[in-house]
């Protein structure tokens, strides 16, 4: 018999951490909410991690977990329904682990905001969403977890909803998402014309006698390829990145845990998921990889310009879910997860260390104002260095495994997804010591200390602000640390788990997701030649030939010594002659402007799609169509008619209560007529 | 009195139970407070009892239930002939819930001629009942044409500044179209000597009628539903009527009776002219893609709240239309959806925006700004109607759209691709007036000392979202009923469900 893991508690845990403060949080005391919102996310952790020890025990696996019918139309029917396989476990233990630790530290972090309870409420509620998605069985239910996790994040971008631009940044991404979602939601349209149903295992069973459409576009290019248009939205790819970096006016764990390391990768696990569709699909493939590099490259170059410490994050963030969706499109499922792994790891720890930096210096978060932070804020400054190491990929640190796996495989694919790939981890490890240069060395160039104070006040919309002793920069409280310290330890060692054979290890995380992507891939396929395209050789992950380990070695090198030299020169710009990215900047200055301005996507996407459709819609429909068509046809047509009826207008009052009296006696004498034919 | 006695007088009680309340309530003295007292309690009684028919609906069951037939006229042949499916059990269901909500939005807000009011609202649940459970076309068309009557009162005589334009209007647009119809059923009638729906369902069939005359009786029905729906072009009467009407006008005009128009269309035009439905079907399917995204672009620029609310039922009946006409078990499920869902959330939508027209007597999204800030749980609730709306999963919203959208991409893709793109507008237009209304910095100081919700509000909008919670994640419970109806109808146009289901 198989055993039961009540899966369901999972998601349900949150669900009512958030229900309860939701609905009580207002009158209850900081002290319970917080005790509410922490014990239901760990106890959904707990729940996870009980989960996992049970999981090598299981004696079917993939697990799957019936809970109750929840849409049926004929012989169609969705169902909430669970399954965990080595994939989705991987992603369970990310969400309510790293979400736990950012429940920890934003207690501290929000303590003094009035809407605390109101964020504990939409955090217990995204992790509810996120663990919906991750554990679906389906693809509608993991289409209420997608969905739900916008909404999440439509909440807490808006959280201080009194600031316009909050407000505003919180519905661009929900309307920029539904743009993804309407992809998705076409991609399932076909999965159901297809194969009648959204089941995980049902489709894929019956996707894998297919071969690859090597000859062409088919109905799986389709459907991969509206899958990726969901998966853009929600994981900022180009071209519906745009919504990322605004979403950095939420308070900065929501930055942290939605915006980094959990909902934005939801896009990357979806595709994982349904590696068995893309597998047969080459061309669906070839768009992932290539739309992955792009975003990679592009977004690492506006990050170089940006000055807003979470906005430099933010791009670096798009940036690197564009390697994990490199890693996927060239079949690098495995990969691509470790990085998503890692990076949450990293990424949520930058993201809480750079909020601990702003609570530090009273709500700023421009790095121009920063400087010197090193020895006033060390706890921060030493967790944030081991973030900002495995970011850039120095070797030992996670994100060097994780990262050097992903261009090895894209060079297998193709030298060009390599190429692009490398500089770009060049320019990551040249923002990223540019911030942390700006950041902590030099002079500390804000406000005198003095007047901390007051900027403390002004801020307060800015980010939750701490009661206790502003004297000046100060570090953070223990319950903000202690998540930060964690996270450096994941950040470091995090990586261990994948070392690749080249390096003498043995990638057991691989093998961990071996049962999910290996032997999936269509038979023809691995008869093609290799090196063709990315998509027609992902064959086997892990056993790489022998000869390619040398090579791998020396390209790992290479990537190592760009990663050295990109901090090299964001020492030599921003420690050694800081006066000289103000030269560059002003020799260059169009290019600059060009990229500080983000390339101006934001503007032309305004004239090009916003305008027009409200001014057409405005101008040409309401007013034009409706009102002087349709309405002007009714009208004329009514006036026509009074006049031909003008004589018996005469015996007509025009007050209301009259014509209903004449309307009533009508229908009284009508009804008298039929009684009376009736009894008669 | 056994259960199968009761069975078949339960229809008539439950329809005429209201009209028996309004009628005491003309010998009631001019108490309002007992007036408003007993009307809820008459409506609360009316749910109650209506309670009954999907707790004692057989569900696997295809066909008519608490039947009752009985020679009322005998020339001309007229039945008092009542039934329902799960296509209409839960229209009626959905009215009786609506009245006792719109008895209490009313609670505060109507304090003149108070009892007319009532009266009217109670007539007016009768009369849309008796829509939704007639079996003789006679019958029906009585009950249709008694809509109006009570509606138009009430947006004339209980609503704004331009009421009696918009009265008239209301009713001389929805009045000549029901004409044609009034044409047709009398046509059918000489033709098959019965007004009973069931009789004639059955013996269209065995008499000829040329494909001429069969398109115009088609297009008789078609026209008096296609203006109540409203399908784009015959939408202009909708935004004067929501707008000058009084809230529990809105409540009940968009909740329920703009479902009679499309209920029409799945009852009358699928049932009694499947060969012409099937023909007709790609410009009914062109104008309510029209209507979709057309209603959703005039939604978004819309300056006035209540305007924008009923551009935005436009796009909504539009998925209807669409779902009906794509003659799949999905398409038609969805179309029954999004009927319930809209009448829920929509209704909640225009008691909202009746709650803050009382407070500022504008409905001028600019008037507006923050009031997130004074008024917290209104702005929550208002919150969680719009998710409702934009057809977040888990709320009622989206279980329709989706199988809508389903059902028409299977008919054609392209059909399910427009449509589909009204997930993105509904969110454009909604979540824009939310953070125009809500967000951002109170502008207006009137608005700082705006009063939250009172208990009366809460009562009359939180059993809406309740319902939206409950439909969007239990939608089976509703949907065991709907399906096997559906199904039913859909036995004309096997021919066509199975190329779809069978590739």
């Amino acid at each position: 018999m198989n055993p039961n893991l009540n899966l369901w508690l999972i998601p349900i845990l949150p669900l009512a951490g958030a229900a309860i403060n939701g609905f009580f949080g207002k009158k209850s005391s900081r002290q319970a909410v917080t005790v509410v919102g922490l014990f239901f996310s760990g106890a959904a952790f707990a729940w996870a991690l009980q989960a996992a020890f049970r999981f090598a025990s299981l004696p079917q696996i993939p697990y799957q977990e019936f809970l109750a019918h929840w849409i049926r139309s004929g012989s169609f029917g969705v169902d909430f329904a669970f399954y965990l396989d080595p994939l989705s476990l991987v992603m369970l233990l990310v969400v309510t682990g790293v979400g736990f630790l950012i429940h920890i530290y934003s207690v501290g972090y929000m303590w003094e905001d009035p809407g605390y309870y109101r964020f504990f409420s939409y955090l217990n509620l995204f992790l509810f969403f996120m663990l919906t998605l991750v554990l679906a069985n389906n693809y509608l239910l993991m289409f209420i977890g997608w969905e739900g996790v916008g909404l999440a994040s439509y909440l807490l971008i808006g959280f201080w909803f009194t600031k316009d631009s909050a407000a505003a940044a919180g519905k661009k991404a929900f309307i920029v998402n539904r743009i993804g979602d309407f992809g998705f939601l076409i991609g399932l349209f076909l999965l159901i014309q297809h194969f009648h149903s959204l089941t995980f295992s049902t489709v894929f069973n019956a996707v894998r006698p297919y071969g690859a459409e090597t000859a062409g576009a088919g109905f799986l290019t389709a459907i991969g390829i509206l899958l990726m248009v969901g998966a853009c939205g929600k994981s900022a790819q180009i071209p519906l990145y745009i919504w990322l970096p605004d979403a950095m006016e939420g308070p900065t764990p929501v930055s942290a845990l939605i915006h980094a390391a959990t909902m934005v990768t939801a896009g990357v696990y979806m595709v994982a998921r349904s590696h068995v569709i893309f597998e047969r699909a080459p061309i669906a493939l070839t768009v992932v990889a290539i739309i992955g590099t792009l975003t990679a490259f592009f977004a690492a170059t506006i990050g170089i310009a940006q000055t807003d410490i979470k906005k430099v994050l933010a791009y670096s963030t798009v940036s690197q879910l564009g390697y994990m969706f490199m890693a996927c499109g060239v079949g690098a499922f495995s990969a691509g997860i470790f990085h998503l792994m890692t990076h949450a790891f990293f990424k949520g720890l930058l993201f809480l260390a750079a909020g601990s930096v702003i609570h530090a210096v009273g709500g700023e978060q421009d790095m121009r104002m920063m400087g010197g932070l090193r020895t006033k804020i060390p706890w921060t400054f030493w967790t944030m260095t081991a973030a900002t190491l495995a970011i850039s990929g120095i070797p030992g640190f996670s994100g060097f495994f994780s990262k050097d796996e992903i261009l090895w495989r894209a060079y297998q694919a193709s030298w060009a997804y390599w190429l692009v790939g490398v500089v770009t981890a060049f320019i990551t490890s040249f923002y990223m010591f540019r911030l942390w240069f700006m950041t902590f060395f030099g002079k500390y160039r804000g406000k005198a200390e003095s007047s901390h104070d007051i900027e403390t006040h002004s801020a307060h919309d800015t980010h939750g602000q701490h009661g206790h002793g502003h004297g000046g920069i100060h570090e953070s409280p223990k319950v903000m640390l202690v998540p930060l310290v964690i996270l450096a330890i994941l950040s470091v060692v995090g990586g261990y788990v994948g070392v690749p054979g080249s390096l003498g290890g043995s990638n057991r995380f691989d093998k961990f997701l071996a049962p999910v992507f290996h032997g999936s891939a269509p038979a023809n396929a691995q008869n093609q030649p290799v090196g063709e395209k990315g998509a027609t050789e992902q064959t086997t992950e892990n056993s790489e030939p022998e000869r390619g380990a040398s090579a791998e070695l020396l390209f790992t090198g290479i990537s190592v010594a760009l990663a050295f030299a990109g901090f090299g020169l964001a020492w030599l710009l921003y420690y050694k002659d800081p006066q000289l990215p103000g030269k560059i900047a002003a020799s260059l200055s169009r290019t600059y402007d060009a990229v500080s301005h983000k390339y101006y996507v934001d503007e032309i996407y305004a004239a090009v799609f916003v305008k027009p459709l409200i001014n057409g819609s405005s101008k040409i429909l309401w007013q034009g169509v409706d009102r002087n068509v349709i309405d002007a046809a009714v009208n004329e047509s009514a006036e026509g008619a009074r006049h031909l009826s003008d004589e018996v207008r005469h015996m007509q009052s025009g007050n209301i209560r009259s014509y209903a009296g004449w309307v009533a006696l009508g229908s009284a004498v009508v009804i008298a007529y039929m009684i009376w034919m009736g009894v008669r | 009195m056994s259960t199968d006695n009761f069975s078949s007088v339960i229809l008539t009680l439950v329809t005429f139970l209201p009209l028996a309340g309004g009628l005491l309530l003309f010998l009631f003295p001019r108490r309002d407070r007992d007036v408003r007292i007993f009307s809820l309690v008459i409506s609360l009684l009316t749910f109650i009892l209506s309670l009954h028919l999907p707790v004692y609906f057989h569900r696997g069951a295809d066909g008519f239930q608490y039947e009752i037939n009985k020679q009322w006229i005998t020339t001309p042949n007229i039945h008092y002939h009542m039934g329902i499916d799960g296509i209409s059990l839960w229209l009626i269901v959905l009215t009786t819930f609506l009245t006792p909500l719109c008895v209490l939005i009313s609670w505060k807000s109507i304090h003149e001629r108070v009892k007319e009011f009532f009266i009217l609202l109670l007539v007016l649940e009768t009369a849309l009942i008796g829509v939704f459970v007639s079996l003789d076309l006679f019958l029906f068309y009585f009950f249709w044409e008694a809509t109006l009557i009570p509606m138009a009162l009430l947006i004339g005589m209980f609503g704004h500044e331009r009421k009696i334009y918009a009265a008239v209007k209301f009713f001389l647009y929805t009045m000549v179209a029901s004409v044609f119809m009034l044409a047709a059923i009398l046509w059918l009638y000489a033709k098959t000597g019965s007004f009973d729906f069931v009789y004639i369902r059955d013996h269209i069939g065995s008499i000829t009628v040329s494909p001429a005359a069969s398109f115009w009786l088609f297009l008789g029905f078609f026209i008096a539903f296609a203006v109540k729906v409203p399908l784009f072009p015959f939408h202009t009467w909708l935004p004067d009527a929501h707008v000058e009407a009084p809230t529990a006008g809105s409540v009940l005009l968009a909740g329920v009776l703009l479902k009679m128009g499309t209920y029409g269309m799945l009852r009358f035009n699928l049932a009694l002219f499947p060969e012409q439905s099937r023909h007709n079907a790609p410009w009914i399917i062109a104008l309510a893609l029209i209507g979709i995204v057309y209603g959703a672009l005039v939604a978004m620029v819309q300056p006035n709240m209540k305007k924008l609310i009923a551009y935005s039922s436009v796009s909504h009946l539009g998925f209807v239309v669409l779902g009906i006409f794509s003659f799949t078990q999905a398409g038609l499920n969805g179309a029954m959806f999004v009927m319930l869902a809209h009448g829920v959330s929509t209704g909640a939508l225009f008691m909202l925006a009746g709650i803050l027209h009382e407070r500022r007597h504008t409905y001028e999204i600019t008037e507006f700004g923050g009031l997130a800030s004074p008024t917290p749980v209104y702005a929550a609730s208002f919150l969680f109607i719009v998710l409702a709306s934009v057809g977040l999963p888990l709320l009622n919203g989206f279980v329709g759209e989706f199988l809508v959208l389903t059902g028409a991409f299977q008919a054609r893709p392209i059909y399910g691709i427009i449509a589909a793109t009204g997930v993105i507008w509904s969110a454009c237009y909604l979540l824009w007036m939310y953070q125009r209304v809500f967000f951002g910095k109170v502008t207006h100081t009137v608005n700082n000392s705006l009063p939250d919700l009172t208990g009366f509000e809460i009562a009359s909008v939180w059993p809406c979202a309740a319902a939206a919670l409950v439909m969007g994640v239990a939608p089976i419970l509703w949907l065991s009923a709907i399906d096997p109806a559906v199904h039913g109808a859909l036995v004309p146009f096997a021919q066509i469900v199975s190329k779809v289901v069978g590739q």
